[in-house]
């Protein structure tokens, strides 16, 4: 049998597996900039209970691997707190989320720091506030500088969002996996699978790229990864 | 039952069992992972035209891929093609395989900021490209990807963890074994948790001890210290 | 002296560093329109003063008036008095994700309400006082350092404030961007804005400066007319400071 007829027989699960995946990813990446940029401004800003508080939250997420932290809170957390209602898709997006802010906000930690102090020094002394100052001078440059150091979050989480297959997400492995099953076309739908990851992570890290060449500023810490 | 009788001769022998075939899995796979980090890198930046594209190529497609589907084709899709790997055997391909094209994306960034002179220095002395790239590049490459390398052996360690979706019963597969018999979900998947967290830990103070000692003064580090 | 016509009144301020005392009670009053320089050897403290008048980095003991009304210890109220009080520093400190004229709107969008067109408005204006209008497009990456500082000299303009501090502005600079910098300050200083200003340029001293205090180990050691402290015999700390850097430069 061949492997053409059979991927056009499944296209469209196969497409709403990949939609599934970007959809994944996308909460993800968004809920880690939502958590992850004020986290960071927390550490770099905040008094010493809310650094300590986030310095934890960053340890804990980024100490454990994906898989236990799916099975942690999908198990563990979500039905022991009266989410157990959530759906699989939810509860890995939340998840691959919770866990990307960690890794972003360390991004966004550094590049906030990379800001010279100068620039809040001549904030400051024009009479803006701390909070105008951070706002319109500090975080432009900052979030230009972590744009790089972010992008490269998109691939891992992509990869990362795989593993939602083991709390049950319909993610495009999930759906590889069933048409391995019902076609007995095992290596040849694995590999086409395998393609379309690395359509997806490479597509998105050129779109990606494109970004950080629209916003780049002439002289401005651009092509610094 | 009882809250210590479950911990102490449940859980934590179950998770001891499994950690050992994690740090089976780590130790089979780690040095490998490194040597053909090494040799990918190597072969990428000094190699024939040929060897310089494989490399570049097993870079782009292994990190294109999920760790996950990877292992899914080794144990899963090989065997239609007629090569049948043991889980374990299929975990620790998958680990090397994947673990080694990050490991030459490290080692390449630190091979080309070693300067220029160097090479010449040592063509000068009569030493031929293999002898340079081996006893004077190399030494000063590796240890600027120190921190690369490491937090890669931490991502090891963590990733480790997917062999259970292929069958490997290691700490995490035990720790979900005993919380599905038990209905102990939050507990169980906390204890394999600290686990790691205490495993993920050590490894990273061991790596900033190593990368002092190894330190050659007045040499920049290409990449930021290991944290986690 | 008429009270009035004093708009800045600085009153014994102490400032200490990890047990150094950097400031040993420095006092002095200045005079609407008038050009205070600052001159010493470096590490006694002069860009710190500056600091301290706007509270950038707020002094141990010692207060600030402002037209009448106390700067030090002023609370959240720090931020309008930064307002009048301008400030240049030695590395610019432009920002650099902004083109130049953005970098002069900024503060007037966002501490000062203006409205889009009006902040333009201003800010072109006080490019061209500057001789900048041409390149109010350019991102300082774009810019020399003589065109850098002439800008962020805009910047502080544009808050039409009292006083500016001028904190060694020209000590980035080749010798040639320091005359088109020191151009601008001169002309500023004949359109009658009151400048405290650090320099070691003793040139731009002697012409501009109706007082110049000579600091040293954190307190003024000698203040008068550049006239006066270059040729009367009775000061010779500042004299001999002088004869100093003229012996290290003619080595």
């Amino acid at each position: 049998m061949d492997i053409l007829p059979i991927l056009i027989d499944w296209s469209p699960y196969i497409l709403s597996g990949v939609a599934s995946t970007l959809g994944l990813v996308l909460t993800a990446l968004g809920l880690g900039i939502l958590l992850g940029l004020p986290m960071a401004l927390g550490q770099v800003y905040g008094a010493w209970p809310v650094r300590a508080v986030v310095g934890v939250y960053v340890w804990f997420f980024r100490g454990l691997p994906i898989l236990v932290l799916l099975f942690l809170f999908w198990f563990g957390i979500f039905p022991a707190i009266g989410l157990g209602h959530l759906s699989a898709f939810v509860v890995g997006a939340v998840v691959l989320g919770l866990r990307g802010a960690a890794y972003q906000s360390q991004i966004f930690r550094g590049a906030i720091q990379s800001v010279g102090e100068g620039q809040m020094i001549a904030a400051r002394s024009l009479g803006m506030s701390k909070f105008t100052a951070i706002q319109s001078v500090i975080l432009p440059q900052a979030m230009r500088i972590a744009l790089p150091g972010w992008s490269n979050e998109y691939p891992n989480i992509l990869t990362d969002s795989a593993v939602c297959y083991a709390i049950g997400v319909v993610e495009l492995l999930t759906i590889t996996s069933r048409i391995v099953t019902q076609t007995h076309m095992t290596m040849p739908v694995y590999l086409v699978a395998a393609g379309i990851f690395i359509i997806l992570n490479y597509g998105g890290l050129k779109f990606l790229h494109g970004l950080e060449k629209r916003v780049a500023i002439p002289g401005f810490g651009t092509g610094a990864t | 039952m009882d809250q210590a009788v479950f911990l102490f001769d449940i859980l934590l022998p179950a998770l001891m069992q499994g950690l050992v075939i994690t740090l089976q899995l780590i130790a089979c796979s780690a040095p490998f992972g490194l040597a053909l980090g090494i040799a990918v890198a190597v072969g990428r930046q000094y190699g024939h035209p040929a060897i310089s594209w494989l490399c570049r190529t097993y870079v782009f497609l292994i990190k294109g891929t999920p760790l996950l589907l990877l292992l899914f084709i080794l144990y899963f899709g090989l065997p239609s093609v007629g090569i049948t790997l043991t889980a374990f055997m299929a975990s620790i391909l998958g680990f090397i395989l994947c673990n080694g094209a990050y490991n030459a994306e490290y080692i390449r960034g630190a091979l080309i900021s070693i300067k220029e002179g160097q090479m010449v220095a040592a063509r000068s002395l009569g030493m031929t490209r293999w002898q340079a790239i081996r006893s004077v590049i190399l030494p000063q490459a590796l240890r600027r990807a120190i921190p690369g390398l490491s937090n890669e052996f931490i991502y090891l360690i963590k990733y480790s963890s997917l062999a259970y979706m292929i069958t490997v019963i290691e700490l995490s597969g035990a720790g979900k074994l005993v919380a599905t018999k038990y209905f102990t979900y939050t507990e169980s998947f906390a204890a394999v948790g600290i686990v790691y967290l205490v495993l993920v830990s050590i490894t990273t103070i061991a790596v900033n001890i190593l990368e002092k000692r190894v330190a050659v003064p007045g040499t920049v580090r290409a990449t930021p210290s290991a944290q986690l | 002296m008429n009270d009035n016509d004093i708009v800045l009144r600085v009153e014994d301020i102490h400032k200490s560093f990890g047990g150094i005392e950097v400031l040993r009670g420095v006092s002095f009053d200045v005079r609407r329109g008038e050009t205070k320089v600052f001159i010493g050897p470096s590490g006694t403290g002069k860009s710190t003063l500056l600091r301290c008048i706007n509270q950038l980095t707020p002094p141990d003991r010692g207060r600030v008036w402002l037209d009448g009304e106390e700067v030090t210890n002023s609370g959240a109220r720090i931020n309008h008095f930064r307002q009048k009080i301008g400030m240049v520093f030695q590395n610019f400190f432009l920002f650099d994700h902004l083109t130049a004229v953005k970098n002069v709107e900024l503060a007037l969008l966002k501490v000062r309400g203006m409205s889009k067109a009006e902040a333009r408005e201003k800010a072109l204006t006080e490019l061209r006082q500057v001789g900048m209008e041409d390149w109010a497009e350019h991102y300082p990456a774009e810019l020399s350092g003589g065109q850098a500082q002439r800008v962020s000299i805009a910047r502080a303009l544009a808050m039409d404030p009292d006083v500016i501090l001028f904190d060694e502005p020209t000590s980035a600079l080749d010798p040639e961007l320091t005359r088109e910098v020191l151009e601008v300050m001169k002309k500023l200083a004949k359109n009658g804005m009151t400048m405290l200003v650090v320099t070691h340029e003793m040139g731009f001293a002697c012409s501009v400066a109706n007082e110049v205090l000579f600091m040293e180990n954190g307190v003024v050691a000698e203040q008068g007319s550049p006239d006066l402290l270059l040729n009367d015999p009775r000061f010779t700390r500042m004299k001999d400071f002088i004869g100093r850097i003229d012996s290290r430069m003619s080595d």
